[in-house]
């Protein structure tokens, strides 16, 4: 039954839906600034780098990844990760447990502790290693003396790198673990499971894809850290270079092709990255911590 | 004299049916102990010891107070460029639908998973007076490269996603129906941006201001290559560590990195108080 009383209010809904959206042009320019602004910032610098990489062609790229200092560097960037993110796996679940396990007093303190590295330098980072275990460091004589090489070597680089990647592991379980509460685990274990099954099999399997996007985070930037293993790695090549530090190596030495090529490897690590975690934001969001960002 | 009304006891924690905490706090609090709090602990204890008239003289170094300017200032500056064009790309990517926007999402992460080094060398390519970029600013007679302009640009890249990915998620929880009872309510649309949804979006653009601040000022990698590193003109505070440790100058590395450090933790101080402030102001 067609009203005429309601229609009338028609002109009005319309300058309505003017005030709460914007009106067409305004979007297109808004847009048009949005994508420029991400294609300059973004888009360009990853392009920038592959078509440096293959700037003297494929033989030249090729050619410049297979060079034995390139192949140490790329050797030492998988071990440092290799090491480094299982160190923080196992800190982050135990972390998790605690804190969103349980009750106790500090626990607000704790978190505020475990989130610390991500408010210092990275070059501070580094320092930090260098004053304990540094010639002129807290245990720099004990440690000569004991014949154990720290600085300038594996350890003081899977060190640092722990540092700066310390907390990405935690920070994704704890939020999840305390979304997910108790309940389950609690069942498992009124069901006769002891502690580990429970976890095993019942905390785990809730948990995977956070974990796994945490994962994925922080061996992004295990494989990608400057700074802080800058600051204790002593540049030796072939032996405590990682590839960010080589890339910065060649290019130093006007070596292009070489550092971009080295550097369109990190860069194809971050698409990859990237690519996973969109796709695991997209079929498990809900199983993944509902706090986003760093 | 009374007796203390028996205690239903301070508790270190809740009693819980859930085993292992024992294992998981105490492996959690020595792992922190001996990777975070010990070396942290040992640069402030490194610092003490120098005495304060030594610490003053490293700190009031003309070349000191220059890195720290620079590193602050340039980080500031493209934490406010952050600010304008992160909330612009938040509000495109919330309010707007347009083929690509996945992929346009996934894109702002970029400089979370791209190592600083790649960057820095890249964006230097780009804003070299020969690079695609920077050939089309040098007849305008702007330099990036080799200039402090060229380290606010390796901020801007770096501090992008902390703003956009701070404000987004408040952006999509905003409810439309406020802004549709303030036009009812004869409201322009200016008027619903500035005094409807700016009040509510107010912290969170504070909160990706300041991470993006923060970072800013820490950066190291993306930086030295495209910054020239001047000193005194575009050489930050973290360099400048990295220089006097070659140096073999601890002490002057010590104090340098315990002012930053002081700083920035100072700055996160101010920033709560104006979380706390804008939220009591907007509620």
């Amino acid at each position: 039954m067609a009203d005429p009383e309601i229609k009338s209010y028609e002109p009005h809904h319309e300058s309505l839906s003017a005030a709460v959206t914007e009106s067409r042009q305004v979007k297109a320019v808004l847009m048009a600034i949005a994508f420029a602004f991400l294609a300059v910032f973004l888009l360009l610098p990853l392009i920038v780098v592959f078509h440096e990489a293959l700037a003297k062609g494929i033989g030249a790229y090729t050619e410049a990844l297979s060079n034995p200092d390139t192949r140490s560097a790329i050797r030492l960037t998988l071990l440092v990760a290799v090491i480094s993110v299982p160190l923080n796996v196992i800190f982050g679940i135990s972390a998790a447990w605690a804190i969103a396990k349980f009750e106790f007093k500090g626990k607000a303190f704790l978190t505020t502790l475990i989130d610390l590295p991500f408010s210092v330098s990275p070059v501070i980072s580094g320092l930090v290693y260098v004053l304990l275990f540094g010639a002129q460091g807290l245990l720099g004589e004990w440690l000569k003396a004991h014949g154990i090489q720290i600085l300038f070597a594996v350890p003081g680089i899977v060190l640092a790198t722990v540092f700066v990647t310390f907390p990405f592991v935690a920070r994704e379980l704890i939020p999840l673990m305390q979304e997910q509460g108790n309940g389950d685990e609690e069942a498992a274990l009124s069901l006769g499971a002891n502690g580990w099954q429970t976890f095993w099999h019942v905390t785990l399997p809730n948990v995977k894809w956070g974990l796994l996007y945490g994962v994925l985070l922080c061996n992004a930037r295990a494989m990608g850290e400057f700074g802080a293993v800058s600051v204790v790695s002593g540049h030796i090549r072939g032996l405590t270079n990682t590839m960010p530090l080589h890339v910065e190596i060649l290019y130093n030495e006007y070596n292009a092709v070489g550092a971009f090529a080295v550097a369109s490897l990190l860069a194809s690590l971050a698409l990859v990255t990237l690519v996973l975690k969109t796709l695991l934001e997209m079929r498990y969001g809900a199983e993944i911590a509902a706090t986003r960002g760093h | 004299m009374t007796t203390a009304p028996a205690q239903a006891g301070w508790r270190f924690r809740q009693p819980s049916v859930i085993p292992g905490f024992g294992l998981t706090l105490g492996f959690s609090l020595a792992y922190l102990t001996l990777i975070i709090l010990i070396p942290l602990s040992g640069l402030v204890w490194r610092s003490a010891a120098l005495g304060w008239t030594d610490f003053w003289a490293i700190a009031m170094d003309r070349r000191t107070l220059n890195a720290l300017e620079i590193s602050f200032g340039a980080a500031l500056i493209a934490a406010a460029v952050n600010v304008v064009f992160g909330t612009l790309v938040a509000w495109v990517l919330v309010r707007y639908r347009f083929p690509g926007r996945r992929i346009v999402d996934a894109m702002v992460d970029l400089p979370f998973a791209l190592p600083t080094a790649v960057a820095g060398i890249s964006l230097t390519t780009l804003y070299a007076p020969n690079g695609w970029i920077g050939h089309l600013l040098a007849p305008l007679g702007v330099k990036v490269a080799y200039t402090p302009l060229g380290i606010v640009v390796a901020l801007v890249f770096i501090g992008l996603p902390f703003v956009v990915r701070t404000v987004q998620p408040i952006m999509e929880e905003l409810d439309k129906e406020v802004e549709e009872a303030a036009a009812t309510l004869g409201a322009s649309r200016f008027q619903i941006i500035t005094r409807v949804l700016f009040p509510g979006l107010a912290p969170a653009i504070i909160t990706g201001f300041s991470l993006a601040f923060a970072r800013g000022v820490g950066e190291y990698g993306s930086v030295i290559f495209i910054a020239g590193n001047l000193p005194f003109k575009s050489e930050i505070a973290p360099l400048l560590i990295v220089i006097r440790l070659e140096e073999y100058n601890y002490p002057a590395a010590t104090a340098i990195a315990a002012i930053m450090l002081a700083l920035s933790f100072l700055m996160l101080l101010v920033v709560n108080l104006a979380q706390t402030w804008s939220r009591k102001r907007y509620g």
